[in-house]
């Protein structure tokens, strides 16, 4: 029987950089030959989530959403478009944190699915955190002088958002790397605004954990924080603020290191996937960051 | 070496039941079949060897090693077989092998296999949206494919951008001849200049399916089948939810002009080169055309909810009546405003063309006389909320849609 991997994403009508990083992982994961097919499917792109499925020859489908976190669209949008039969989110059995698989039919094409959680929920996500960091200072010893700042929306649209950012800052703290760890939001306290005062350190990598670069990551939180008063002048990495030198990373779906925790989700979910992991840990290290 | 492995696969295929019947090629190894008396037996439209040793069997398949070069490409490349009374006549949701029989006229035309070879060397060519797709014939029965715009049909390969990935015009696809990003895949805005050349069976059929014109292929196939899942407009916003389940509001009574408006918008063969398929519902068909693209679309797009969405917002509002001092050329000017606009000729408008209304001299001057310094139109006030707190929102809920779409 053969396998495939269908990474589902939002997309975007505006934006055309939104579907970038998925369409990067894709094919870094692609690269490895550990499925017989790689397709991506979105929600406001093409082919759509609606569609994606029948796009897929394999009978053994490995569904993997590129989202932050549990919620509306993995609990919602993605399984109802995706037409799995007798979906229910109990299936997961999740904290908000914690859903793994499920393994399903596919109602108009017959496919067995197996329906992943969200990457950005997965404990492998830490590693690409850290590993931004490494690419934004350029340095893979990143941590002595550093505070790092993990950014997110809050819990004002979704409470699952907050808590993988908790969860991932509470990660990487316990690392032991960097000197101070702090998890950010974008519209509630401890404000990304006021990032210099929560940091002792002269250096603090700011990454937020958001799927790819648009509107809040790119316009929004740079101007937030002070590192541009006009997002269309752009910005320095470092930029100094208020005495600190901020090295601010953009999206961390933008990470090549993303492949990696797609491919922990298929494994876990049943998928044979060989020495790919190994293969993208390799060959993701170093590389430029996806060019957005 | 490659036509050794072709035929020992035919021969192990000869000996496996009912053995091999496929484009006319007929091949059986065995006695316990019709009254043959053992042997192999080698057929084809132009006759019937029976009772062969293998190396007459052999002799065989290399006098007719187009017959067989057919049969190993079909069920060992493309693959997609199912055999029906022993018949190879493939499987109907094999989205890919139909494709590609259909690219090659196997199976509209009556032409034999050499015939369909003969018309391969020339080149096969058929269109799918903007595409030109031509398929050839290459080493040993392989078939060698190459996309462009149809627009590049007669411009020499060597004048055009050459790729021979797929994936490599991805970005290329991804914005129009502007550098307009195009979040319509199947508008007709795919920009020329650029060729796919080399392309094997499933080369071609990602570059279509995945690249240019995500998922065509595959309904259309559904349809040639009588298999295409159709979800009429209200059942698709029916299933809405978040911010898109406010769409189920704008449908009130039995009317369904305004889903006549929205496939005129958004539908329309100049706007969309897929053919619609979807109507107001099972029973009530719209009155907008649906198109005569070659490839169905089987539900409204995500386009077209999203701008069901503000329509929804927009349509919930009373008329009101206003009072507009114009001349006769003025509002005609304003009409023809709204037809360039609408039918994206407005950037072709040349600079000095006075005799355009929409000409952006015309316009300013339009402006400058009949605007007051607040923007309002002959200085008469739109009256409900201010015209600033509008388009704040409006911005703010685009952000929104894009990012978050309500929730995550
Ligand atoms: S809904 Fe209309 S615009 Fe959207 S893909 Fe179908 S035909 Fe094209």
């Amino acid at each position: 029987m053969s396998q495939a991997l269908v990474i589902v994403a939002h997309g975007s009508h505006l934006n055309p950089d939104s579907s970038t990083p998925t369409h990067a992982h894709a094919d870094t994961i692609r690269e490895t030959g550990a499925f017989d097919e790689v397709k991506v499917g979105f929600w406001k792109e093409e082919p759509h989530l609606r569609e994606v499925l029948r796009t897929v020859e394999s009978d053994e489908v490995y569904v993997v959403p590129l989202f932050i976190s549990e919620g509306y669209f993995t609990e919602q949008v993605i399984p109802r478009e995706l037409r799995l039969e007798g979906w229910d989110v109990s299936q997961w059995d999740s904290d908000g944190l914690s859903a793994d698989h499920v393994t399903l039919t596919a109602e108009d094409t017959g496919q067995q699915v197996t329906y992943c959680g969200p990457v950005g929920t997965h404990e492998s996500m830490t590693d690409v955190l850290v590993r931004r960091a490494e690419t934004v200072t350029g340095d893979s010893d990143v941590g002595d002088g550093f505070g790092f700042a993990v950014v997110g929306h809050g819990t004002e649209r979704n409470e699952n958002s907050a808590k993988a950012i908790e969860y991932h800052a509470d990660r990487i703290r316990e690392m032991d790397r960097f000197d101070e760890v702090q998890a950010l939001y974008m519209d509630e306290e401890p404000e990304v605004d006021d990032v210099a005062d929560y940091f002792e350190s002269p250096d603090i990598v700011v990454v937020p954990l958001f799927i790819a670069d648009g509107f809040h990551t790119q316009e929004d939180i740079p101007e937030d924080m002070g590192l541009t008063d006009d997002y269309r002048k752009g910005y320095d990495v470092p930029a100094d603020v208020d005495g600190h030198r901020i090295w601010y990373a953009g999206a961390v779906g933008t990470e090549g290191l993303m492949a990696d925790v797609i491919l922990e989700r298929a494994a876990e979910g049943g998928a044979d996937i060989g020495d790919a992991l190994e293969l993208v840990r390799e060959r993701t290290r170093g590389q430029q960051t996806v060019e957005v | 070496m490659e036509e050794s492995t072709q035929f020992a696969a035919l021969r192990a295929a000869a000996e496996n039941g009912p053995g091999v019947q496929f484009d006319g090629l007929y091949v059986h190894a065995g006695d316990d079949d019709y009254d043959r008396d053992g042997g192999y037996t080698f057929g084809t439209p132009e006759g019937e060897r029976s009772n062969l040793s293998e190396s007459e069997f052999h002799a065989a398949a290399e006098e007719y090693d187009e017959y067989v070069s057919n049969w190993y490409f079909w069920t060992h490349v493309v693959g997609g077989s199912k055999l029906k009374g022993g018949v190879d006549v493939g499987e109907n949701r094999h989205h890919r092998r139909n494709f590609l029989r259909w690219l090659e006229l196997a199976d509209q035309t009556q032409h034999d296999v050499p015939g369909r070879y003969e018309a391969l060397r020339g080149g096969l060519t058929h269109e799918w949206g903007e595409l030109q797709i031509t398929a050839t014939l290459g080493e040993e029965g392989h078939r060698v494919y190459e996309i462009r715009h149809e627009d590049d049909a007669n411009t020499p390969t060597d004048e055009l951008e050459t790729y021979t990935d797929p994936l490599d015009i991805r970005e290329l696809v991804k914005y129009d001849e502007r550098g307009q990003y195009r979040p319509l895949k199947t508008a007709p805005t795919l920009q020329t200049g650029w060729v796919l050349t080399d392309l094997d069976q499933r080369q071609v059929f990602d570059a279509v399916d995945d690249v240019v014109y995500p998922a065509t292929v595959v309904n259309w196939n559904l349809e040639r089948h009588g298999e295409l899942d159709v979800n009429h407009w209200e059942e698709t916003i029916e299933r809405q939810s978040g911010i898109y389940g406010v769409i189920e509001t704008w449908n009130r009574g039995d009317g369904h002009e305004h889903v006549d408006w929205v496939a005129e918008s958004c539908c329309d063969d100049s706007q969309c080169l897929k053919r619609r398929e979807w109507e107001y519902d099972e029973e009530t068909e719209l009155d907008a055309d649906g198109g005569d693209g070659e490839f169905p679309c089987r539900e409204p797009c995500s386009l077209v909810i999203a701008a069901s969405r503000k329509w929804t917002r927009l349509e919930g509002e009373e008329t009101q009546t206003y009072e507009f001092e114009l001349t006769e050329s003025e509002k005609e000017q304003i009409e023809d405003i709204i037809d360039a606009v609408a039918d994206g000729r407005a950037d072709d408008i040349r600079e000095a063309d006075i005799y355009e209304g929409a000409n952006r001299y015309r316009t300013r001057f339009l402006r400058a006389k009949r605007f007051d310094g607040e923007g309002n139109l002959s200085g008469t006030p739109t009256q409900v909320d201010e015209q600033e707190g509008h388009d704040q929102e409006d911005a703010r809920d685009g952000h929104d849609e894009e990012e978050h779409d309500g929730d995550d």
